[in-house]
């Protein structure tokens, strides 16, 4: 058994632990918050440029409009854009998003090349010897659109050179605090269907057969907006990704906490009993001690 | 019979609301919107956007962005946009005196940061010309601004 000052010394070290993962607990919940307030402010302007590229779609000639709206014969190239953390210590978060995208692109190795987000995909990804093109990191804490739209329009100018043939869109959907969920999403070609659920998801009421006045031109105005929504498309899959890190770092944190507190607990016992025996074991000394003094003076 | 417009921002809405006219700092020119105006799209400049119903007014900032008319509703998708009894005066002066006094070193023309700067002093100027062009003869709102 350890000697009463080793545990002593553990004890406290293990209630350190718990009272730094509690802190950033803390932190995390806050962070949560803030990213889930973020998503929830760009939802209208997205919602709004569906809408109007549905009613785009909805145009005659569409199939010719935009070559984002074109579907390729042949897909000889894929891209996918990877969001996954810069830091650990967040639970299976990035393992998750990971093992889910292997599940999708694993078997397609050869042509699959990646742009990540966040160091940990971006490791993980190399290791697995996956084609890493290009890499975000370091991104600030509340990034705003002007901060990431740059990942969204190298996608779109990687799919116009012919580089690649489709784009998804890998990250974490966060459902609520205990629940994040990996999802996969195809970026471009831009697939606009005038289905009845999609009119009523995003409440484009207006199905006009009337043809626009388009100032200056149809091809200016589709250059400008749907490079623009697929851009927007992935800051809104940046901040979900963000809600989902500090949801998962959350829990994870809790329970580190819960753990060092179990823990503390368990070991706190185990040193009680310790320092009892010693101090049984002491007064035995005594007792014997004063016993053998008596007799020696009887 | 009203047109409903709405207003929205890369990251918020700012107006949605049934009005008069909505007149549009579009590409081809500034242009006034009524009701049951024929479908259109077209791409707006820099400039502001107005609201008014009644003798009611509401001037908005847009740099730039796509509005898409129907014949009972305008839907404009700026990309930085402000209402402009929300401009921050103080804020606006100092970004734009911060970007003036980078171009006045003459920066290298095609440096992202020159570009950034740029844009923001694009911006700026247009803010605080829009505040006094717009917010004059306003008493509520201008007492509201004193007080801030």
């Amino acid at each position: 058994m350890a000697s009463a000052r080793d545990m002593r010394l553990r004890i406290r070290s293990i209630k350190n632990i718990a009272q730094v993962t509690r802190a950033l607990e803390a932190v995390s919940a806050s962070k949560v918050n803030k990213a889930v307030a973020q998503v929830e402010g760009t939802r209208p302007y997205a919602d709004k440029a569906w809408q109007v590229l549905q009613h785009v779609a909805m145009q005659p000639g569409r199939e010719t409009l935009h070559p984002l709206l074109t579907d390729r014969t042949e897909v000889k190239k894929t891209l996918v854009l990877l969001l996954s953390s810069d830091r650990g210590l967040a639970g299976a978060y990035n393992t998750n998003v990971i093992r889910f995208n292997m599940q999708n692109f694993g078997d397609k190795h050869d042509i699959t090349e990646y742009i990540t987000v966040g160091k940990k995909g971006r490791d993980l990804i190399m290791r697995r010897g996956g084609n890493v093109t290009a890499e975000f990191s370091d991104l600030p804490a509340a990034p705003s659109f002007m901060d990431v739209s740059a990942i969204g329009h190298l996608a779109v100018e990687k799919f116009l050179e012919g580089e690649v043939d489709e784009v998804y869109l890998v990250y974490t959907d966060y459902v609520n605090i205990a629940k994040q969920v990996p999802v996969m999403k195809k970026l471009l070609p831009l697939e606009v269907d005038d289905g009845d659920d999609l009119v009523q998801e995003y409440g484009a009421t207006q199905k006009t057969a009337a043809a626009y006045i388009y100032e200056p031109s149809a091809e200016e105005i589709l250059d400008e907006i749907i490079p623009n929504f697929t851009a927007l498309q992935v800051y809104q899959a940046i901040l979900e990704s963000l809600a989902s890190e500090h949801a998962a770092r959350m829990v994870a944190m809790r329970n580190a906490t819960d753990n060092a507190h179990e823990l503390v607990g368990a070991l706190q016992l185990e040193y009680n009993k310790v320092r009892q025996q010693t101090i049984t074991g002491d007064i035995l000394d005594i007792a014997g001690g004063a016993e053998a003094l008596a007799q020696s003076e009887a | 019979m009203p047109i409903r417009c709405e207003i929205v921002s890369q990251d918020k809405k700012l107006y949605e609301g049934d009005v008069d006219i909505v007149v549009l700092p579009g590409t081809g020119g500034i242009m006034g919107i009524l009701p049951n105006h024929a479908p259109l799209l077209t791409t707006l400049n820099f400039g502001v956007v107005q609201v008014r119903t009644g003798d009611e007014e509401e001037n908005f900032t847009v740099a730039g962005g796509v509005a898409e008319i129907q014949p009972d509703i305008v839907t404009v998708l700026a990309d930085r946009a402000e209402n402009i009894e929300e401009i921050d005066i103080t804020r606006a002066e100092a970004a734009q005196e911060r970007a003036k006094e980078y171009m006045e070193k003459g920066p290298p023309p095609d440096s992202d940061r020159y570009l950034a700067m740029s844009a923001a002093l694009r911006r700026s100027n247009l803010r605080l010309d829009a505040v006094k062009r717009y917010r004059r003869g306003k008493p509520k709102t201008q007492a509201h601004i004193t007080e801030e």
